[in-house]
């Protein structure tokens, strides 16, 4: 492609390639100190980082063989990978959350793929969601397992997906509602959106936790769903203002269109406006869903044993203790394989989309 | 039980027993154990736990193990006569007596430290104290420092949302020295803050940091200095307003103490059946008279040590010589041998 439109010298390509790398580096005085620096700080931490990780690594072995070397200990997650990845499930179902990250892994891909964008696409969501929730509490098909003993890998993205699942319908009706033109209902739209986003989660999760045990006493859920819920309100009040910027997108022609041609409110919006308006702000849905899977990590803060607090609590056990490091790195590479392969394919899905126009 | 007892003692009994559970409801004080009901309803105990090693952290397969776990299990033993039949949550220090209030735990075994506010305005009770502690002091040996208050001026990490911030406050006043305290939220980074240089010493109930001692890189250069800032006792609490309830965690803790008092252990006990010390007959229920009268099973304290063994036998097993943490027994002895656990007596 830029071949075509190539102004420049007739130098051969790699030549001017090289030309453009020296002057970036050694270019001005400035550049030349900034390189230099930056090298040195590169030479000063990559080589004891490299042996900790590889070298002087312990990859097989016990706590004991760890203790005598000074790299990292693998062993440790080689031990420890099942808990950091199911935490406190039952070890013998370990098919049950295995099979609940694979179905959800499957469901995001069939998502991500524009062939297979559909109205089936929302019933993928409702059948996969109570499947797995189903699969995790064990009603209908055996030993059923209380989510206080959810966690792990499995509950990060059950959490995530869920909330993110269960969010969508709320905050487009709270998109609708703060574009309304019916002043009571747009009232409350704004009122509740502006609340949630004015509070940190964690409070949402503490009100959550202890508020509402305390204001229906023998009735409220238990402490996994009501974080769920939350999770899900904090969710759905962020993606309404995602939703609304999307529909603002959408020209005042195409509902009048709509309109002229007989249809309905709903039927316009189902049709015409929402397939356009989600589209023109997937980038930002894509980021946001980002930020749900980190911010997941808060519930945490009520005993609940997700992806990174089960890797903390593995370091814990007196048989493989202290081991924190290795446990984070470990968890860290699990997240940003995860937010990177989601940012990359936000900006595929945008070319693709453009290039589709 | 008592609604048959009521039932024939005519309409008098029947307004007078209405009232009291009318009054149960909006004082929540009870006396027939609400909580056990709930408990025996629900078929498991909810306990609080917190997340330390040895006391209460999950294994590679995802079981609670700990010294603190086995005394939620040996609860389970009293009510179910199964040590499964409890269910662990671990809790933040500043979630977990809120999460009590709400209900949302039975009770909670996560080494909190019994104070008279905690049981006076916050409307606690505590069980019978399970570990001695005391608030110490983790110095860079290079300081030179023996004693506390050589400290003066030094700059020392203290653990937020702890009673360990007022103590080291409270300490120092003492003394009129001066610090400078340094919060640090995360346990993983209290240790990291000693080891760079950022803080000269930490303070901390001994326990924990002679077990974070063992992790820094060079242990020898630390010193857990042999004085006690604080008391520490750490016991099973409970939302106050269940007294029966109280009593079954009281005896159960007492169970293993007195155990260990006579001798008995996990592997000896059943020889312990043919003997005729009648305080051995009440406690083992040999002599099931004991169980029938308070209403429990006269086994309970058979089946708590047949199972998870003595107090000793815990202690060494979770956070004793027997295992990776380690500890001296200390306090943490029965009387008998010099400790502060004294079990009243089983009759």
């Amino acid at each position: 492609m830029t071949a075509l439109f190539y102004t420049g010298s007739v130098r051969p390509a790699s030549s001017a390639h090289w030309q453009k790398w020296r002057d970036g580096l050694f270019g001005t005085r400035l550049n030349i100190f900034i390189t230099l620096a930056t090298a040195g700080f590169l030479l000063w931490t990559i080589p004891p980082l490299f042996r900790w990780i590889l070298l002087d690594a312990t990859w097989t072995g016990s706590a004991k063989d760890c203790a005598a070397s000074t790299g990292a200990c693998w062993a440790f997650i080689g031990a420890k990978i099942r808990f950091i990845l199911f935490a406190l499930y039952p070890p013998e179902l370990d098919w049950r959350p295995a099979l609940t990250i694979g179905l959800i892994a499957l469901l995001l891909v069939i998502t991500g793929t524009p062939r297979f964008w559909s109205r089936h696409l929302v019933l993928l969501w409702i059948g996969t969601v109570v499947t797995v929730w189903i699969l995790m509490a064990g009603t209908l098909i055996g030993p059923s397992v209380p989510t206080g003993r959810w966690g792990g890998l499995a509950l990060t993205l059950l959490i995530s997906v869920v909330g993110f699942a269960c969010a969508f319908p709320i905050a487009v009706l709270l998109a609708l509602a703060r574009r309304s033109k019916m002043a009571g209902l747009r009232t409350v739209s704004i009122i509740f959106i502006e609340v949630v986003r004015g509070v940190p989660m964690i409070a949402i999760l503490y009100v959550a936790m202890l508020l509402v045990p305390m204001m229906l006493p023998g009735l409220s859920p238990d402490a996994f769903v009501r974080a769920q819920i939350g999770l899900t309100l904090f969710v759905s009040a962020y993606l309404a203002e995602v939703v609304r910027a999307g529909l603002q997108s959408v020209a005042d022609g195409q509902a009048e269109a709509a309109a002229s041609l007989g249809f309905g409110y709903w039927t316009t919006l189902r049709l015409i406006i929402l397939p356009q308006a989600l589209r023109s702000v997937i980038p930002a849905l894509v980021n946001l869903a980002i930020g749900i899977l980190l911010n997941s990590t808060l519930i945490a803060v009520i005993g609940i044993f997700d992806l990174l607090n089960a890797a903390k609590n593995a370091a814990n056990d007196p048989v493989w203790l202290g081991f924190y490091d290795e446990s984070y790195v470990f968890v860290g590479v699990i997240y940003f394989a995860l937010c990177y392969s989601a940012s990359r394919y936000s900006l595929w899905l945008e070319r693709h989309l453009r290039a589709a126009k | 039980m008592r609604a048959e007892q009521n039932q024939s003692h005519g309409w008098r009994t029947k307004i007078a027993a209405g009232l009291v559970a009318a009054a149960t409801l909006f004082t929540g004080i009870a006396h027939a154990g609400p909580t056990l009901d709930k408990i025996k309803q629900r078929g498991t105990i909810k306990v609080g736990v917190g997340t330390s090693p040895g006391f209460f952290a999950p294994d590679g397969s995802g079981k609670w193990q700990g010294f603190f776990v086995e005394f939620g299990r040996a609860l389970a033993i009293t009510v179910f006569n199964d040590p499964d039949k409890v269910e662990f949550t671990s809790s933040s220090p500043q979630q977990r007596l809120p999460a009590l209030q709400s209900g949302e735990f039975d009770i909670l075994l996560s080494g909190v430290t019994v104070t008279i506010t905690r049981a006076f305005k916050l409307g606690f009770h505590f069980g019978p104290t399970i570990f001695y502690d005391g608030q110490g002091l983790l110095v860079n040996k290079s300081l030179g420092v023996t004693k506390g208050s050589d400290l003066d001026g030094a700059t020392i990490g203290v653990q937020s949302g702890t009673t360990g911030e007022l103590n080291i406050a409270d300490f120092f006043r003492k003394s009129g020295h001066k610090f400078t305290p340094v919060t640090i939220e995360d346990s993983n980074e209290f240790l990291k803050a000693l080891e760079s240089g950022r803080v000269d010493a930490l303070t901390q109930d001994a326990s924990d940091l002679a077990l974070r001692r063992t992790l820094l890189k060079n242990p020898d250069d630390y010193i857990l200095l042999p004085e006690r800032l604080s008391k520490e006792p750490l016991a099973p609490a409970i939302a106050a307003g269940d007294d029966r309830w109280l009593e079954i965690v009281n005896w159960t803790v007492n169970a293993t103490i007195q155990a260990e008092e006579f001798g008995i252990t996990k592997d000896n006990i059943d020889t312990f059946l043919t003997s005729e010390d009648p305080a051995i007959k009440r406690f083992l229920g040999t002599d099931p008279s004991l169980g029938e009268a308070i209403g429990l099973d006269p086994k309970f304290a058979y089946n708590i040590v047949k199972t998870l063994g003595n107090y000793g036998e815990i202690f060494e097993r979770t956070i004793g010589k027997g295992s990776p943490v380690g500890f001296e027994r200390g306090y943490n002895q029965p009387w008998t041998q010099g400790g502060l656990l004294y079990s009243p007596p089983f009759r």
